[in-house]
């Protein structure tokens, strides 16, 4: 099954985080060829966000518009031989599994095999593995999770491309993982088609180069670029496709017709996005020197990657942990000059002040107060100027709720008692949300075990 | 002649943790090598000295003209722990690019690649 079937293999990304648009998976779909459609869904933040729900309702946690895209492009993809691979799973991939497996039923799709990886949620098993000796010490603090367990909310490891590939040398026409690492996503097929294994490191790594140029979508293809008015057509913009071949090296595209741009400098900025030390890109597969990349135009919008070097993979994952970390909440104030600059502080000075009357008090961390229009994103580096109006945005934090919770009510009074010019006061009282905060640690490979179920989906 | 980055280079930033990261590409190999030699950790650490607290780390990728730069503590708690507007660093790119940088002006054509 592992033989080399077809060359070159492509594998595209149409989803380079949730919320993303619709289009990108519909249009990669309808308009050229493909074998492959990965969508990413997760970030650090996602798994937050899904833990909150999943609190709320237990068949929830997992990305649900991957559910409606599924029922919006699956009839093309199974006409098409297209398969999908998402990480839609969140904190949940069987609940996911079920409601893809409830559209396809719905849809009347005969013969479709859904995959779910497991294995990645390692939450039930904390207090046993902090055992039997994992620390799980905080990456960037060094401290042992020991000081939070009791706030953890959800604990992931992430997991790399053998898990999709098994799941897709079973005969899956849709892969649910849960949290596996974006690059994964292109690596799992990639691996599947040419049958690499875990020593085929250079290949491996050049896989992960690959992933990690389209995982985010158009973000390599136009999009977010230093030179946007160099791009054509952003409305149509077009999302990405590596063409893999057998000896690793691939080319980065799109199809034709589509708007955006693909040259060696849309690529290198994707590159470069979310970076560490080039030499060690670090995946659970395999450690990708970035700095052995090779890239060349090979015609129009398309990018030729060649020269990727890797290194064994260390023995440990990397988990993704989030725990419970007091409250926050904030709003906003549009204020109208002249001299918005200055009401607008006054305003922020007002609102702490009645709140200090009421006995609630914040320390100066604790505040944000920003005067958006006046040179917040790039404070410090421009000089604020003289603008005609200013969004106040103006929030706090807090391990007490009923404090964040007090806070919201001295808003929306400023538009009566305070400087003239207030208004924009939208989206009702600032309620407090809870913070879930993220601890980044490692796990030892020999404790974590992924299982790969496939099975066909009874109409 | 005062010259903004953003004629000779471009750039890409997002989040890493409680800090974020700036990747900076130059158009040409003249470009880079005034990247590499203009651009060091106490230059770019005082153009955020406003927005990144904590220690800046640079690393360098000549094969993509590029420099990566770490900031640590630059977005008031990262993830979902911060009120910023910014909180994922996103326009730090953008805004290492209007740094200014004084180059000779006979140099310029060389910088700009066809970019």
């Amino acid at each position: 099954m592992s033989a080399t079937r077809r060359s070159p293999v492509l594998v595209a990304n149409g989803q380079g985080f949730w919320g993303d648009s619709p289009l990108g998976p519909v249009r990669l779909v309808r308009e050229g060829p493909l074998h492959y459609l990965t969508l990413d869904y997760l970030a650090e933040v996602t798994m937050s966000i899904m833990q909150k729900q999943k609190r709320r309702d237990p068949n929830t946690g997992y990305a649900t518009d991957f559910i409606k895209m599924l029922d919006r492009v699956m009839p093309e993809c199974m006409a098409k031989g297209i398969r999908i691979i998402a990480n839609a799973g969140g904190v949940n991939p069987d609940a996911c599994r079920r409601a893809a497996a409830d559209v396809i039923r719905k849809r009347g799709l005969k013969g479709v095999r859904v995959g779910a990886i497991a294995g990645d949620d390692i939450l039930a098993d904390l207090p046993a593995l902090i055992e039997s000796g994992e620390e799980f010490r905080n990456l960037d603090t060094g401290e042992p999770l020991t000081k939070v367990l009791d706030r953890v909310e959800c604990a992931n490891v992430y997991i790399g491309a053998f898990p999709i590939a098994e799941a897709l040398e079973k005969g899956a026409h849709v892969v649910v993982a849960g949290r596996c690492t974006d690059p994964a996503l292109v690596g799992g097929p990639i691996v599947y088609e040419f049958g690499w294994g875990p020593n085929d490191v250079d290949k491996l790594a050049a896989a992960t180069v690959a992933g990690h140029i389209v995982e985010c979508g158009a973000q390599c293809t136009g999009g977010n670029f230093s030179q946007w008015r160099e791009v054509k057509d952003m409305a149509r913009i077009g999302y990405p496709i590596a063409e893999c071949s057998p000896d690793g090296s691939f080319v980065i595209t799109k199809h034709d017709g589509t708007g955006g741009l693909v040259d060696v400098r849309t690529v290198t900025s994707q590159l470069l996005y979310e970076m560490g030390d080039p030499k060690r890109y670090i995946g659970p597969d395999v450690v990708a020197d970035f700095t052995t990349i090779r890239m060349e135009q090979a015609g129009k919008d398309r990018v030729r990657v060649t020269g990727v070097k890797g290194s064994p993979a260390t023995d440990t994952y990397k988990v993704s942990i989030a725990y419970r970390n007091g409250w926050k909440a904030q709003g906003q104030l549009t204020i109208a000059g002249p001299d918005a600059v200055a009401k607008a502080k006054l305003c922020a000075e007002v609102v702490f002040d009645r709140l200090a009357l009421d006995g609630v008090t914040f320390a100066e961390s604790e505040k944000l107060v920003e005067l958006v229009g006046s040179g917040v994103c790039h404070e410090g580096i421009v000089a604020a100027g003289d603008p005609t109006e200013v969004v106040l945005r103006i929030g706090v934090k807090s391990q007490d709720e009923k404090k964040v919770a007090r806070f919201g009510y001295e808003l929306a009074p400023l538009v009566t008692s305070g400087p003239p010019g207030v208004t924009g006061f939208a989206g009702g009282r600032p309620a407090p949300t809870e913070i879930i905060a993220y601890w980044p640690a490692l796990i030892s490979k020999r404790r974590v075990k992924t299982t790969v179920t496939v099975e066909e989906v009874a109409l | 002649m005062k010259v903004q980055l953003s004629t000779i280079a471009y750039a890409r930033s997002g989040d890493k943790g409680d800090g974020s990261n700036v990747g900076i590409a130059a158009y040409t190999q003249e470009g880079y090598e005034l990247l590499r030699r203009e651009l060091t950790v106490e230059r770019v650490k005082q153009h955020f000295a406003a927005i990144a607290r904590g220690n800046v780390t640079r690393y360098e990728a000549p094969n993509l003209l590029a420099l990566n730069f770490l900031l640590s503590d630059s977005l008031g708690g990262g993830g979902s722990e911060s009120l910023k507007t910014d909180a994922q660093g996103k326009t730090h790119g953008i805004g290492l690019l209007r740094m200014e940088l004084d180059v000779p002006s006979d140099l310029l054509p060389k910088l700009r690649g066809n970019g």
